[in-house]
């Protein structure tokens, strides 16, 4: 008998994983988001070399209330009612919402998940009484919480960051985030792999950070990037109320506050702008998410 | 409680030459990311008037697909049918409109799907899914169809049907709803009725009751049926002819007597002799089929077995085989340039992957390894209403279980769903903690704290490959894990080593260590997981259902395994798993569980040979062997009813709701195992001899 | 399903009082001192005395646990304190001022509604073509998009092509029904388009979700026709998720309002609200956080509801 030439075990060919080319080749959408996001991340940290003017540099010659302001090539989007160049502004305005929204999201989002997996783990009363909790917090709508929290937190700067925002939008994010990761830990709690490591004697520490968190990084960055989004849109209507940031802070919220009605004729661009940069960013966060979402695990309902 | 006798059945079936269904060339490709995958690969077989037809074959050899696309019930989106023709009475199915096809579908040929508990609209009741096909193709009133639906329901043995047909899906339990299925597969009458695995998910006395009844259905209707399935034995009982597909293609049909009798293709010759069987004593190897089947989206040229016959040549590769008819038969073909010399060696040539060496024997001199003594599990139930608790109740998932394991002895752990054979498991892993009982391990009593000492003695192998190994960690992560938390090897180099030696103990190579676990198919995975129970050099292995999820010819392989492993290190085993041969090809004790309690222990041949209790022979008579000339002459009592609720069991011996031979005084007091042969127990007080 | 209403509509007490003492709670880490705020309003400087005073009178000095009780008496009889800026009743304030929210969540509820559920069904149903896409970039932008944003450029399209602002000013739904509606109908649409995406995306992947389910495929084989498969089989069970996501969105409105009730000016809670926390307000900010949270109780009490008339497996459960 002639020997056979041919195997087709399936796990001697060479593996077939997925690299970064192969994201952009099945999801260009979420390509499409990540370089916007990766703009606006470079936009905001060189912002001293992009920006043609300093935020602040007032001018009041341009002010359309003197008549001007409109764009042109001196201020290729304008300038608002004190004369400073919008696009400067959208641009040192970036770090503000990019900043906030990303240690906002972060924050509340990993505490959310310790919490929702630790619940998830230990079970019994302990994820009872944490459950309960979350459900409490979860009869706020996010912008109360959000409202109540700057109204108790006093108003703290580090490194130039508003820090009370931050914990502001973060503390909606945490009941969320918890009761969603806590479902999928959950699920994970059950697998067979979780109880072959039980029956192998590993400590609880062990398997809760080597076997159950690492699964549960695709639905937490899934989560996350939605909730970057969330916080930048939340940023901007808390600065909006004059309960975010306040001036001299750059903040597209900001700028659409205190727009005298007057200027909606006289000078469009100082409302259309900031919003279409909210909106932009908002909408890169999501696009990317919802390919992150497709790409790690299209069955993930969150 | 009246025991159903079919004995007669079994006569040489007298269907006419009419065909109802021609297949020619059926061709179905999926359009995938990569590539286009044929998963049926131009299939031609025809189909008589009220014959019943088996279309066997293991996962991803595209008998589904092939049933879903005579429906057309594959999305337009991704499948491309064609076909020379797919006749239907003379109909071309495979080419009208659809809205005519549509008009067939349920009426005049009906499908009944794997799933009974997806396969039913949840928000709908039963009665309305029942009607909706009498509604929409008979045009009946609600009156007549609600008539009608009793009846149906009635003919496929639901009890109290006029009460049950305003109810919900989720209210009946699978074997019921498997029978709703096959009343709504009925109710116009059709000609033909496609069923795709309908009792995989059911448990086996549950599984002869719903074939029984399609079978039955089968012949007295004069209905054609074509039956999906991977399982032998029920093909040998039931079938009258049978396809076997490999790799999207037809590669043997025949009558069921040629097939298993004289199977003329190296695929089916291998596949008859890997499954183990009830009737053979225990020890010998399982033949196995090395390698996998060749992957679809770019199929080899040549005969599609070539990387794996045992009597493959050269020129098998090169040229298409095709079905010829084989010799000294009118029905039985074969698609393979050598089947006539398989057809007489077909005994031998899977010869060098089987060698009997004999059973192990177990040296029960001194203390055995495991003792368990009265072990109990219960599990508080309570359904969650909010801050105030309502339902508060309790599961005996293990009632009191007693049985003892030597040291390089197999105890299988048998019997259906909810019997507790897994619960006994974890409560001896104490992956649950036990509710009460002793257990012994090595003179060690096991408790929570004592646990942790016999953790690298004890190890545990898992049913479901896909899920028992991490997805984010590498193959060599997972092995060494264990050896860094318990200090085995003190550096890495040695624990690299070490880690190579367990997987080619297990048939793995060592550059696997680097793969990832979604990159090694479902046996692969099974073999690390043995691997990683191996890592300890454990003393005993409880195995949960560890092949389960295999198919035919990988159960065959890690079977063989478990076995070589047991003989070269010397490991007991629990064997836990609800197939009754493969339990008696492995073990040497059996026990037989029912509802948390031991209905019987004994030594294998024994106990198969001369069950005692009621229950182990109806579970022993409901399981279908694979040889039909066995099964024509098999007189079978089909178990009636369902398992009761674990909420709420029978009073007295659990078993006695069911039991074919029960009096009355079997509801008052729960029997005792009764010493009824030598290392024989079980507990009926029918069998106290005194 | 009486049994499954009774348990929880009760349960709504027990998350009613865990509220309260919450909001209490957290309210009681205010910092800085609302009379002194209020007094310096005006300008001028005021005396130690003056302020200690002021607190007395409005009863800031009791102990916390005297505080709390007579906040947890008056609570069911409707008593939310005096609002320590106006020293009407907080419950008046808010009285006066919710049934103008509570309108324009109604009506943006509405709205939303009527828009995603064709709007989704078809996204789904046609997936993949180029209807699918238009509508799904529609709906990504509408999460995206600040809904206040949404409202200042509604404005500013009237402007510019009525060439007028839209009616901004409230009058009252009993008085003028046309007018009202009119002049609601814009902060509606711009809190209304972000509502619909979110509805309509749901709608669009529970659909999908749906049609691929084991039941749809056991439909098709029984030979029922094709529309009747996706709205009698498909529907009902896509709405289940869906039903859940408007309850939630809708207390996501509840927040929105605030924003947008600046935008057009309106005299409603929302408005309220931010200007309890720049006045430091304490009891008005209580009360509102209260109100807010209590509707929400109940919104998600109806959707329960909904739910279990929706899905007979919660309704029978053995």
């Amino acid at each position: 008998m002639t020997t056979k030439t041919q195997t087709n075990d399936k796990a001697i060919e060479k593996p077939n994983r997925r690299t970064v080319l192969d994201f952009i080749k099945q999801q260009p959408l979420g390509f499409i988001g990540i370089v916007m996001i990766i703009i606006m991340f470079l936009a905001a940290v060189f912002a001293p070399y992009v920006a043609p003017y300093n935020p602040e540099d007032v001018d009041f010659m341009a002010s359309p209330a003197l008549g001007g302001g409109q764009p042109s090539i001196e201020h290729p989007l304008g300038a608002d009612a004190f004369g400073r160049d919008i696009l400067s502004r959208l641009i040192y305005g970036a770090r503000t919402a990019l900043s906030i929204g990303f240690f906002s999201a972060f924050f509340g989002c990993s505490l959310g998940a310790v919490i929702g997996t630790t619940s998830a783990f230990f079970g019994g009363k302990i994820d009872l009484l944490i459950q309960r909790f979350i459900d409490l917090m979860l009869s706020f709508p996010i912008v109360v919480l959000a409202i109540v929290v700057i109204a108790i937190f006093p108003k703290t700067v580090m490194f130039g960051i508003d820090v009370n925002v931050i914990v502001a939008i973060a503390i909606p994010f945490i009941p969320k985030t918890a009761r969603v990761i806590r479902s999928q830990a959950l699920a994970i709690v059950t697998l067979p792999y979780v109880d072959a490591a039980r029956a192998n004697g590993f400590s609880a520490k062990r398997i809760i950070f080597r076997h159950v968190l690492p699964n549960v990084t695709a639905p937490f960055l899934i989560m996350m990037t939605a909730f970057i989004g969330q916080a930048i849109l939340l940023e901007a209507s808390l600065s909006y109320l004059g309960l975010g940031v306040v001036e001299p802070t750059p903040s597209w919220g900001l700028m659409l506050s205190g727009v005298n009605s007057d200027y909606y004729r006289t000078a469009p661009w100082m409302i259309l702008y900031p919003g279409v940069a909210v909106s932009v960013a908002v909408f890169s966060f999501n696009l990317f998410g919802d390919s992150l979402r497709d790409w790690l695990d299209p069955k993930l309902k969150l | 409680m009246a025991v159903n006798k079919q004995n007669s059945k079994k006569t040489e079936p007298l269907f006419s030459d009419d065909i109802l269904l021609d297949v020619k060339n059926l061709r179905v490709e999926f359009r995938m990311k990569n590539g286009i995958v044929r998963a049926v690969d131009d299939i031609s077989y025809q189909v008589r008037r009220g014959e019943f037809l088996a279309v066997v074959g293991e996962s991803g050899c595209g008998k589904s697909v092939s049933a879903l696309s005579l429906m057309r019930l594959l999305s337009e989106r991704v499948a491309t049918i064609t076909a020379d023709h797919v006749l239907f009475d003379g109909i071309d199915i495979s080419r009208i409109p659809m809205s005519e096809m549509r008009r067939l579908r349920g009426r005049r040929i009906s499908m009944i799907f794997q799933e009974p508990m997806t396969s039913l609209n949840p928000v709908l009741t039963i009665g309305d899914q029942i009607k909706e096909p009498l509604i929409t193709h008979l045009s009946m009133t609600e009156e007549q169809a609600e008539e009608r639906a009793i009846e149906l329901m009635a003919m496929v043995g639901i009890p109290e049907p006029k009460n049950r047909l305003p109810q919900y899906p989720h209210q009946f339990s699978g074997g019921m709803r498997q029978r709703v299925m096959i009343a709504i597969g009925l109710a116009c009458e059709p000609d033909l009725i496609i069923a795709d695995e309908p009792t995989t998910a059911l448990d086996v006395t549950i599984q002869a009751q719903i074939l029984e009844l399609l079978k039955d259905i089968s012949q007295r209707l004069g209905i054609a049926v074509i039956m999906i399935t991977h399982n032998l034995g029920v093909v040998a009982a039931y079938a009258d002819n049978v396809n076997v597909m490999y790799a999207a293609q037809i590669i043997e049909k025949g009558t069921a007597s040629d097939i298993f009798a004289k199977p003329a293709h190296p695929y089916s010759i291998g596949l008859l002799r890997s499954v183990p069987r009830m009737d053979k004593p225990r020890g010998g190897r399982l033949a196995t089929i090395d390698g996998l089947p060749p992957n679809l989206m770019n199929p080899p040229t040549g005969c599609r077995f070539y990387a794996r016959c045992p009597m493959a040549q050269d020129s098998c590769s090169q040229a298409e085989q095709v079905l010829e008819k084989t010799k000294g038969s009118a029905r039985h073909e074969t698609a393979c340039a050598l089947s006539e010399k398989a057809l007489k060696n077909g005994a031998l040539i899977y010869e060098r992957n089987v060698s009997v060496q004999g059973s192990s024997t177990v040296d029960k001199s001194g203390e055995p390894l495991l003792s368990v003594t009265s072990l109990k599990q219960e599990f508080a139930v309570s359904f969650r209403t909010g801050w105030f608790s309502s339902y508060n109740g309790s599961v005996k998932a293990v009632d009191d279980v007693s049985f003892d394991i030597y040291p390089g002895e197999t105890v299988g752990l048998v019997g259906e769903s909810g019997c507790g054979k897994t619960s006994v498991g974890r409560a001896i892993l104490h992956l649950n903690d036990p509710t009460g009982g002793e257990i012994m391990f090595d003179n060690i009593s096991l408790n929570k704290n004592s646990i942790a000492l016999v953790r690298q003695d004890m190890q545990v192998i898992f049913q479901d490959p896909f899920s028992s190994l991490n997805p984010r960690m590498t193959i060599g992560e997972i092995l060494e894990e264990p050896l860094k938390v318990h200090n085995i090897e003190s550096d890495a180099e040695k624990r690299s080593q070490r880690i190579s030696e367990l997987l080619v103990k297990v048939g793995l190579y060592p550059y696997m260590s680097n793969r990832y676990p979604h990159e090694l198919s479902g046996g692969q995975r099974q073999r690390v997981g043995i691997a990683r129970a191996l890592s300890m050099e454990p003393k005993l292995i409880i195995c949960d259902e560890p092949v389960s999820a295999l198919d035919v010819s990988v159960q065959a392989q890690i079977i063989n395994l478990l076995e070589d492993l047991q003989r070269d290190l010397g490991i007991a085993y629990l064997f836990i798993a609800h197939d009754l041969a493969v339990v008696k090809h492995i073990s040497h004790k059996v026990v037989v569980m029912y509802l948390g309690q031991i209905m019987e222990v004994g030594e294998g041949e024994e106990l198969y040979g001369d069950p005692k209790h009621p229950y182990t022979q109806a579970l022993l008579d409901a399981a279908p062997i694979p040889d039909p000339e066995i099964e024509r002459k098999r007189e079978r009592s089909i178990l009636k009813g369902e398992l009761p609720s674990p909420i709420n069991p029978p009073s007295g011996c659990v078993f006695s709701t069911r039991c074919p031979k029960a009096v009355a005084s079997c509801s008052n007091t729960r029997p005792e195992l009764l010493r009824v042969g030598t290392d024989h127990l079980a507990s009926c007080i029918l069998l106290d001899a005194g | 399903m009486l049994q499954y209403a009774l348990r929880r509509i009760l349960l709504v007490i027990p998350t009613l009082i865990a509220v309260a003492i919450l909001v209490f709670l957290v309210l009681r880490v205010v910092p800085g001192d609302i009379v002194e705020i209020k007094m310096t309003a005006e300008g001028g400087i005021v005396s130690q005395e003056e302020i200690e005073r002021e607190r007395e009178r409005l009863g800031l000095n009791e102990p916390l646990y005297k505080q709390f009780i007579s906040y947890m008496v008056g609570l069911p009889q409707g008593d939310l304190g005096i609002s320590l800026w106006t020293e009407r009743p907080v419950a008046q304030e808010i009285g006066s001022r919710i049934a103008l929210s509570f309108e324009l969540a109604i009506l943006s509820t509405i709205l939303a509604v009527l828009i995603a559920f064709p709007l989704g069904t078809i996204s789904a149903l046609y997936r993949g073509t180029g209807l699918d896409y238009v509508i799904r970039l529609l709906t990504i932008g509408g999460i995206a998009v600040p809904s206040f944003w949404l409202g200042m450029l509604l404005i500013m399209g009237s402007i510019s092509v009525f060439g007028k602002l839209p009616p901004l000013g409230t009058v009252s739904l009993f008085e003028d029904p046309l007018t009202n509606l009119y002049q609601l109908i814009w902060p509606a649409l711009s809190v209304g388009y972000r509502y619909s995406s979110v509805v309509a995306r749901m709608l669009r992947s529970s659909i999908l979700e749906v049609l691929s389910e084991d039941y749809i495929r056991t439909a098709r084989a029984k030979g029922v026709l094709e529309r009747l498969v996706i709205v009698k089989h498909g529907m009902r069970n896509a709405l289940l998720p869906t039903v859940t996501v408007i309850g939630l969105e809708f207390a996501f409105l509840l927040g929105g309002l605030v924003v947008t009730e600046s935008v057009f000016n309106l005299n409603g809670i929302g408005k309220l609200f931010v200007d309890s926390v720049v006045r430091n307000d304490l009891n008005l900010l209580q009360g509102l956080v209260l109100t807010v949270a209590t509707c929400f109780v109940f919104v998600n009490l109806i959707v329960d509801l909904l739910y279990a008339a929706l899905d007979p497996r919660i309704r029978y459960q053995k």
